[in-house]
């Protein structure tokens, strides 16, 4: 009895006093191992006779099971308290910077040209696009403008040398060219597939892109965006050109009602031509749309001249629609508050930080448009 | 173009106020630019009669008024000396802001008494800058006279003209169209023939070509000198310069009729005809603004017996104008062809209001009643006896009948209006209907067609009442609106914002000089009439346009920018020669991080242009390295490539010499990305995924180095390892190259890790042992690779 008792107080002692896992481990194999204390007493089990066996058995079997306990418990400790102390010297000042990041941004006209795009998708129209250099014929004849006619020169157009087929193309004034690349029927051009080719009415395009004029202040720049759209069908009226144009600007202003007012106006390509003007308040220095006493022009619009229908070889008492053109970067300045056009094409970086959007901002019925 | 309110109402019988008259203008297409209204400002103000002023009882030098005014008879203090009795003058009532003080009237006691309103200087009306004493008037005005009326102010209206409509630019012409739109009634414009005594002894010729049609009288014994008080201050209202009044009549005449015309000295045409021909080649003209132009074979002018006296429709010459020793004046009213005189606008750099007026289009119709018209003025203003009225050649076609079907108004514009209606507005424009056929005017030549009506009728209907209605529903493209190559556009945009670049909107010309650098430059992409030149020439690539931006954000301050642009590069002149870039630019700085410095910013670069492809579902390319044009650093540039043609992509570090001549700090990384040059994919029936083939089994990797040449690049190592065993092999990749101790010279050693995906069963030793000898006998095979041991 007293060896067995004098021996668990050692044991128990020695556990309790081992300073990390290898002590303990030694203790263990000490007790425990194969030619433990408790081992070689486990061994005299089998010399013993019944009766003794009888006795001794548990008393033995019931130290090796406390003396492993108590290893097992030391051992959880000791290794909770390492890990304590390897984690509290792995402590960093988490109040470094992270190393730098470069902020990415859309630019604002673009962003601008994304939300026009899902709005007017929204209502079934797709997207056309057509090429930056053009010639006389989609820029300015086929749209109604005779040669030599005035309406030409209020266009300030940039002019290329003579080609080698002797004309001269133009940097296209508008998107209105793409209007006739799409409407033209029977084209039989080479042109990259990019490029938008004869479609058979029921047409419903938008035409984003790039377009140039020879004017620069501070309302004007040599290059700007426009937005160009077309709907031809057998019956669509001024009608519906007003609901669509009122039906966009109150979704891209993101206001419920924007009072809109149609004026008479002069396009060589539609007939009759339109602005629709939004009301809007300048009383406080920068433009709030869709409330104030004053007007502002957005957009340029008509019913599709029946000159143009026939010199797309549609005839215009079948088919007729309406065409109507937006100044893109002008529509992002409005929404945006961005006072200079100038600015959209100067890659001041502060700027485009400042106005532009992040590249999570795409459009989506879900989220809104920007 | 500028009119008064009061000039209008000589033409258009109205009560319409002029904010009134502006909306209708508005609304019938006329774009006012501005209205200087001088009566707004003074709308509270009117004249006054002192009745009686005594001496203020408590100061000396005001005075206490009883005044008749519009509101009756009032007690006012006034402080002003010339305040007396009799005086006729402007008052002020109470409320009334006063602009030249900038206070609004109050009853307040002066000195004791209270002041019922207040008599105005002119200072204190703004009418003039200086003033001393309150306002004198003559007797003869009412009390309650407003004061703009009083003073003789007008509201002027600015307005615009779009190039349809040049018979708005006439006041007549503008009175009809209000009258139309319900503002007012016109009076009459008819114009009563002045029968002339005698024949015009000067003959006139016309050359069709040049001038259809030419009307001229000779007046005798006129009287020229200033013109009346009333046409000076009328012309005065509009801009126009008083000279003298045979010339103050023609300008009446172009702004009041938009029918302009010329006046001759009779007394210094010679040769006893006058005409209109094509200019010869070097003939000269000295026109009334002092210099001299060469008229050429294009340009219509008008001569006598001594050659050209005039440029046809746009300026007359100095030989012969008229002054106040002309005693026989020539009056010319002549229709010059719009085009022709459009052009010589152009070609000779001259404008004047009659330029303007006929390259628009004049009407036809009125050539001998303005004439008629020009007379009658002229006796009546400067005497004289008019000669009978010669006319050569005639006036162009009026314009044809025809056939306008009532309901295409509604089918065109969906207004509903009553076919009575249409007849009447139409009519009320000048527009003869007879049934279903319906003449266009003289003055409207812009009119040619069923749409043309529609847009009258609407105008004056109102866009206004055209009823919204909903697009008919369409069937839908079920996959999206955009092509492949519009989405990809949109998703490398937002894929360059998401990798930290900003998004640049660069001028698609640049300096034909940097366009050089870059491969374009070509004469056939130089713009004839740049705004500037440094933006001259079509850009062959977007890349110049970026360094430029990153130098000038860098002289600001921010030297480290990260831009991109999506947008065209030009190959040519034709419209199919327009190539979509993407094109990405960093302007790399060492950045000082307390977390050590991080590897070569080209792989960073390098890395960014392999995500943008992934994102647009780019195939596997191949990376080629030393043939890079000349703006690429020849030793850190590649170019990505779909078989050995089609170049994808170029990127890397930008030529040292190339920056310093666009005046840029290096170093700066780059690529540019055609977009056109990604092959798109096949069109399947279904989204649907091929199915996922999950190994059980685990990957292992083994790791091998290599000693290869010193120039054999990496990715020639990585391919014959990859091609080892396509089926085990997943994958193969650099992760240290070395050079130096314990590698021999002019040799690298490159480690690579293999991993390998069983996918049958594990894999035995053995089989990874004949494994690994294949991949080392490829790389061997390849490029002289030896395992290193």
């Amino acid at each position: 009895m007293t060896d067995l008792t004098q021996l668990e107080a050692e044991l128990s002692a020695a556990v309790a006093a081992a300073p990390d896992v290898a002590a303990l481990e030694a203790v263990r194999v000490g007790a425990l191992g194969k030619a433990g204390s408790i081992s070689e007493l486990l061994k005299t089990l089998g010399a013993m006779s019944p009766d003794e066996r009888r006795e001794r058995g548990p008393l033995i079997n019931g130290l090796r099971d406390r003396v492993g306990a108590a290893i097992a418990g030391k051992k959880a400790a000791l290794e909770a308290a390492e890990l304590d102390a390897k984690l509290a010297a792995e402590r960093v000042d988490l109040t470094l910077p992270p190393p730098p990041e470069r902020r990415g941004r859309v630019h604002p006209t673009m962003q601008v040209m994304d939300e026009m795009i899902a709005i007017f998708a929204e209502m079934g129209f797709g997207l056309a696009e057509g090429p930056d250099i053009e010639d006389d014929f989609h820029n300015f004849t086929a749209l109604n403008f005779p040669p030599k006619h005035p309406a030409r020169e209020m266009h300030d157009t940039f002019w290329l040398p003579e080609d080698a087929g002797g004309e001269r193309k133009v940097l296209r004034t508008h998107t209105s060219p793409v209007q006739i690349r799409t409407m033209q029927q029977g084209q039989n051009d080479k042109l990259p597939s990019w490029i938008a080719t004869s479609q058979t009415p029921p047409i419903r395009i938008v035409v984003p892109g790039r377009t140039y004029r020879s004017d620069s202040d501070a309302t004007h720049t040599p290059m700007f965006h426009q937005m160009e759209g077309l709907v031809i069908d057998r019956a669509i009226h001024m009608g519906h050109l007003k609901w669509t144009l009122e039906t966009f600007v109150s979704r891209f202003f993101e206001t419920p009602v924007v009072e809109t007012r149609f004026r008479p106006h002069h396009f060589p390509f539609t007939e009759p031509s339109a602005e629709m003007d939004v009301r809007c308040d300048r009383s406080g220095g920068d433009v709030k749309i869709g409330q104030g006493d004053d007007w502002m022009e957005i957009v340029g619009c008509g019913m599709v001249h029946p000159n143009v229908l026939r010199n797309c070889g549609l005839d215009p008492d079948v088919w007729q629609g309406f065409a109507f053109g937006f100044g893109i970067d002008r529509l992002g300045m409005l929404k945006y508050g961005m006072p200079d056009l100038r600015d959209m094409f100067a890659s001041d970086v502060r700027w485009l930080e400042h106005y532009g959007f992040s590249a999570f901002a795409a459009p989506n019925p879900a989220t809104g448009l920007s | 173009m500028k009119f008064t309110l009061s000039w209008l109402k000589e033409h258009l019988a109205t009560d319409a106020t002029a904010d009134q008259v502006v909306d209708a203008m508005t609304m019938a297409g006329l774009e006012v630019e501005h209205v200087e209204n001088p009566a707004a400002k003074l709308a509270a103000f009117s004249v006054a009669k002192v009745v009686e002023a005594v001496q203020h009882p408590n100061a000396d030098r005001l005075r206490v008024c009883q005044v008749d005014t519009v509101d009756g008879r009032k007690e006012i203090v006034c402080g002003a000396p010339n305040a007396r009795a009799g005086l006729t003058t402007i008052y002020a009532p109470l409320g009334a802001f006063v602009p030249g003080s900038g206070i609004t009237l109050e009853a307040r006691p002066v000195r004791g008494v209270v002041s019922n309103g207040m008599l105005c200087s002119a200072r204190e009306l703004e009418v003039a800058e200086e003033s001393d004493g309150i306002v004198e008037l003559p007797d003869t005005l009412a009390v309650g006279t407003p004061a703009a009326e009083a003073f003789g102010l007008e509201a002027v209206i600015d307005f615009e003209v779009t190039p349809n409509r040049p018979d708005w630019l006439g006041v007549a012409g503008i009175a009809r169209d209000l009258a139309a739109a319900g503002l007012g009634t016109l009076k009459d414009l008819s114009v009563a023939p002045v029968p002339g005594k005698g024949p015009t002894t000067i003959e006139i010729r016309v050359d069709g070509d040049a001038c259809p049609v030419f009307a001229g009288r000779l007046i005798k014994g006129v009287k020229n000198g200033p013109s009346p008080d009333w046409l000076q201050r009328k012309l005065i209202s509009v801009g126009l310069r008083p000279i003298s009044a045979l010339v103050d009549i023609t300008n009446l005449m172009s702004y009041d009729r938009c029918r302009p015309l010329h006046v001759y000295d009779a007394g210094k045409l010679t040769g006893g005809f006058i005409e209109a021909r094509l200019g010869q080649p070097g003939e000269t003209l000295e026109a009334l603004d002092g210099k001299t132009y060469e008229a050429g074979p294009e340009v219509c002018v008008i001569a006598d017996g001594s050659g050209a006296v005039g440029l046809g429709g746009v300026m007359g010459g100095e030989s012969t104008k008229v002054s106040e020793a002309t005693t026989d004046v020539f009056v010319e009213s002549a229709w010059f062809d719009p085009i022709r005189t459009a052009q010589t606008g152009r070609t000779l750099g001259i404008t004047s209001d009659a330029q303007y007026r006929f390259a628009r289009g004049v009407d036809p119709g009125f050539v001998v009643e303005g004439l008629e018209l020009a007379t009658r003025l002229i006796l009546d203003l400067c005497g004289g006896e008019a000669c009978e009225v010669r006319v050569a050649g005639a006036p162009p076609a009026p314009p044809a009948a025809f056939a306008f079907d009532h309901a295409y108004v509604r089918k065109l514009s969906g207004l509903d209006v009553p076919s009575a209606r249409i007849d009447a507005i139409l009519t009320a424009l000048g527009f003869a209907v007879r049934g279903e056929m319906v003449t266009p005017p003289t003055w409207r030549r812009d009119v040619d067609g069923k749409a043309d009506l529609v847009e009258e009728v609407a105008r004056i209907e109102g866009f206004g009442a055209l009823p919204a209605t909903p697009l008919p529903e369409t069937s839908r493209a079920a996959g999206g609106v955009l092509t492949v190559r519009q989405t990809r556009m949109r998703n490398a945009r937002r894929a360059m914002a998401a990798r930290g670049y900003a998004e640049a909107v660069t001028w698609s010309f640049m300096r034909a000089a940097w366009a050089r650098l870059f491969g374009g430059g070509d004469p056939k992409l130089v713009l004839s009439n740049p705004i500037a030149s440094d933006l001259d020439c079509m850009r062959p690539s977007i890349l110049p346009n970026l360094i430029e931006a990153a130098a000038r954000n860098a002289r600001q301050g921010f030297a480290d920018a990260a831009l991109f642009e999506v947008g065209p590069v030009f190959d040519g002149d034709q419209p199919g020669d327009q190539r979509t870039i993407v094109a990405g630019l960093t302007a790399p700085h060492p950045s000082r991080s307390w977390a050590g410095a991080g590897g070569d910013p080209l792989f960073a670069l390098k890395a960014d242009l392999m995500a943008l492809l992934d994102e647009m579902g780019a195939p596997n390319l191949q990376i080629a390295q030393g043939h890079a044009p000349t703006w690429w650093h020849p030793g850190r540039s590649a170019r990505l490539q779909l078989g050995p043609k089609v170049v994808v992509a170029e990127f890397g570090e930008l030529h040292p010499a190339v920056l310093k001549a666009l005046d840029a700090e290096g170093p700066m990384l780059a690529f540019e990305l055609d977009l056109g040059a990604i092959p798109e994919p096949k069109k399947k029936p279904t989204k649907t995924k091929p199915a996922l083939q999950l190994s059980p089994l685990m990957p292992l990797t083994r790791d091998f180095a290599f000693l290869v040449d010193q120039a054999t690049p990496a990715g020639e190592l990585v391919r014959p390892i990859l091609g080892a065993d396509k089926a085990l092999i997943a994958d193969a990749r650099v992760f240290d190259v070395y050079q130096g101790k314990g590698v021999p010279e002019g040799q690298k050693s490159v480690a690579v890790e293999v991993t390998v995906q069983p996918t049958e069963k594990t894999l035995t030793d053995p089989e990874i042992e004949a494994l690994s000898a294949r991949i080392v006998a490829a790389a061997e095979k390849a490029v002289g690779a030896k395992l290193r041991s």
